[in-house]
């Protein structure tokens, strides 16, 4: 009994199922979705309710270099996958490396407003209504942005030690959807904070 | 189609050391393992819960009775109202779903094994938390002080100020750490259900089990990673000095019942769905007749689903909120008692005309039918804003809940569990004592939750530890306690019967009840890898095809 031979590939039925990675990514970006929701609605609700300074029209800049740089890291991750189904893994890497040097230059970029937020401006998480919900929401982006860099980093090492192989690109592209959500989030984000809140 | 059980090897005469029996349930990463960690881990807060339910019951059942201070009654009604919530329904839930999930659908095993574990471990470690209060945390009445900010944990109580010490964060970190169990559990029962089906069965062969469990996964994350969300913000509040729900800085204790609700509801429903699963399973069988109206079934779940998702703020009529709020929430609120009510009418009909046999299973499915309805004809009455201003926070709201998740929900839980047992533990359950167990707390639970509708509309307010005499609750409230007694007295009988038949009840064999689903197709427990050759299925009931191959569904379907 136990030589039985399990057939699980190749049936002849035309059987075919989505890949589990990918809906299993998908469900957890639904889920990231949910969390990020109710930050984004306590953002808005508080619009304006701080009962002291300082406002965000005061001492929020617009930051479209590190906002151009996050987005693009979208179009490079798509170009390392790309490639990595192509079978080049030269491109793979360059275009995997590029994408961490985005991502990480945007949580400078984060991180640079901050400093001058906290010792420039005085607004901390307890100074005001704006202060709790704008470090909250832009950490919660910032702290999946870093969580983004950490598996992005662990491909690059596995890549660098010769790993990776041409069939991994779908695994690699279920990492890209993960990505690609934390990017769409900022999009939501910059709206809700550098535009509509300002 | 190949759905013959295999024979498992004799195991081997000498009996493993217990260590290492222990280590292979603590790493094992098995769905049927799993699941009957979860279910195994629901009882034993199941009875510490009841424990709680009991205290309050004892404390309430005459007027000015000191069986327990009025700390000791708050921590008792948060910890029961979590406990029961958290650690006992979701945990069963899961467990059933891990179990049968896989069996029901041909496949050896869920999506994402290890991430099943990982989310088991995180729910029982939540659990230990919570309860590692009682000794370690300390708060208002020095150490030793379980969370007593009721279940819902409305704002501003939760501050600092109010809740100074850990008593309250216990109650949050628990809630956050098994969330995330929770909503890993849902992730992998939806790529479960999406990714690995065996060949032919099609999302419409599907079980009805698999697609309500399918609903229910999306549910939870829809709706526990709100709560999760929340419960960020508060440990902001608290331990950074934020304001999210402070309204001295201008913040909102409103928006935190928000939050709170926009998970609290579609809770109610992450739990029913399930119940409805088992019904939906045990119904049929019991009536020798397919299920009434598969594909209708399967839509009315759907649309409880997304209705679901917009009822949640009439938990907040008395809160006072706008009158075109109020109307939005009350007609979702009403509206959601359609699709309900056309499940209701499906049960009936499948069972119309069928050879009804009352074994234990049945009888508390149709316990559940009629239970189920009232319950949702009181919810149709604290639907209309007016009327739950008057009742809102009465016993009257009290008993509503009950009635849905005892009546409803616990029912079919005990149904299921004498259903699938035989399949679990491959032994029979004892027949009588199950009977002797429906009829106790059949007896209990009306006592209890019938009753507790009066002193409701008599003005009764919940969470009260006392009352005075000569209101016309007292009769009320001395019934409502003795019918509790009933309840724990049904739940021992259950408990001793579990035990007793798993360790000398008789072989149950692969398909006691001639079922249709492929789980009786295994061997009873199944093997590790369930099926030895994966089943091809053609119809909804791929064993009623093997069984009658003269007359197949697939000729109808």
């Amino acid at each position: 009994m136990s030589a039985t031979s399990i057939p699980m590939h190749g049936r002849q039925t035309g059987w075919s199922l989505p890949d589990r990675g990918t809906v299993g990514m998908y469900c957890l970006i639904a889920a990231e979705s949910a969390i990020f929701t109710i930050f984004v609605v306590a953002y808005i609700f508080y619009i304006g309710k701080s009962v002291s300074g300082p406002q965000p029209k005061d001492v929020l800049h617009v930051p479209i270099f590190y906002t151009v740089c996050l987005l693009s890291s979208s179009l490079t991750i798509h170009f390392a996958v790309r490639g990595l189904r192509n079978g080049s893994k030269g491109a793979f890497g360059l275009w995997w490396l590029l994408t961490i040097v985005l991502g990480a230059i945007f949580l400078g970029g984060t991180a640079a407003e901050w400093r001058h937020l906290i010792y420039d401006e005085g607004l901390t998480l307890q100074t005001n209504l704006f202060g709790t919900t704008y470090y909250s929401l832009v950490g919660l982006h910032a702290f999946h942005v870093t969580v983004g860099l950490l598996a992005l980093a662990t491909v690059s090492i596995f890549t660098l030690l010769g790993y990776v192989k041409q069939e991994h690109a779908e695994r690699t592209e279920v990492l890209s959807l993960y990505w690609h959500f934390v990017d769409v989030v900022w999009v939501v984000v910059f709206t809700v904070v550098y535009i509509i809140g300002r | 189609m190949s759905t013959e059980s295999i024979a498992w090897p004799a195991p081997e005469a000498a009996p493993r050391p217990l260590v290492d029996a222990l280590h292979e349930w603590v790493s094992t990463v098995d769905h049927k393992r799993l699941g009957i960690l979860y279910i195994v881990y629901a009882l034993v807060f199941l009875v510490i819960g009841g424990v709680e339910a009991t205290i309050m019951r004892i404390q309430l059942i005459r007027p000015h009775n000191d069986f327990v201070s009025p700390q000791v009654f708050n921590q008792m009604f948060t910890m029961h109202g979590t406990t029961m919530i958290f650690f006992v329904a979701m945990p069963v839930v899961f467990g059933f779903a891990n179990y049968l999930v896989p069996l029901m659908i041909g496949a050896r095993d869920m999506a994402f094994p290890r991430l099943n574990a990982f989310s088991f471990w995180m729910t029982a470690f939540g659990g230990l938390l919570l309860y590692y209060s009682f000794i370690g945390g300390d708060g208002l009445y020095g150490a030793g002080n379980a969370p007593d900010v009721g279940w819902f944990a409305y704002a501003p109580l939760t501050a600092q100020t109010f809740s100074p010490g850990h008593s309250t964060d216990f109650w949050t970190l628990s809630l956050l750490v098994s969330g995330i169990g929770s909503v890993g559990t849902a992730i992998n029962i939806i790529a479960t259900i999406l990714c690995m089906r065996c060949p032919g069965m099609t999302l419409g062969r599907m079980p009805l089990l698999a697609w309500l469990n399918l609903t229910m996964a999306a549910l939870v994350i829809l709706a526990v990673s709100p709560l999760t969300a929340a419960q960020v913000m508060l440990l902001i509040d608290r331990y950074l000095g934020a304001h999210f729900f402070d309204t001295q800085a201008g913040g909102s204790a409103v928006i935190w019942m928000h939050f709170f609700w926009v998970f609290g509801h579609p809770e109610v429903y992450v739990l029913v769905i399930p119940a409805f699963a088992f019904a939906s399973e045990i119904i049929p069988v019991f009536s020798r007749k397919a299920i009434f109206g598969y594909p209708v079934m399967v839509a009315a779940t759907v649309s409880i689903a997304f209705i679901g998702m917009s009822v949640w703020a009439h938990h907040m009529f008395t809160v006072g909120m706008s009158s075109a709020a109020n109307t939005f929430f009350v007609l979702s609120t009403m509206a959601i008692a359609v699709p309900t009510g056309i499940k209701i009418f499906n049960w009936l009909a499948t069972m119309w005309g069928g050879q009804i046999h009352f074994k234990t299973p049945m009888l508390f499915c149709v316990a559940f039918l009629f239970q189920f309805l009232i319950a949702g004809l009181t919810g149709v009455m604290m639907s209309v804003a007016p009327f739950d201003w008057q009742l809102g926070n009465s016993y009257f709201v009290i008993a509503h809940f009950h009635y849905v998740i005892v009546g409803g929900i616990l029912f079919t839980l005990f149904g299921a569990f004498y259903y699938w047992f035989p399949k679990m533990s491959g032994k029979m359950y004892d027949e009588p004592l199950g009977k002797l167990h429906f009829w106790l707390f059949f007896i209990g639970f009306h006592l209890t939750f019938d009753f507790m509708h009066v002193p409701g509309i008599l003005g009764m307010p919940r969470r009260i530890y006392t009352y005075e005499p000569g209101r016309g609750w007292d009769i009320w409230n001395l019934i409502v306690s003795i019918g509790v007694f009933f309840q724990a007295a049904g739940v021992l009988v259950f408990v001793f019967n579990l035990l007793r038949s798993y360790f000398r009840g008789e072989i149950a064999g692969s398909d006691p009840w001639d079922a249709w689903t492929l789980e009786w197709s295994t061997a009873s427990p199944p093997p590790s890898y369930n099926f030895a050759t994966i089943p091809e299925v053609k119809s909804r009931r791929p064993l009623w095809d093997l069984k009658h191959p003269e007359d197949p569904d697939w000729h109808y379907e």
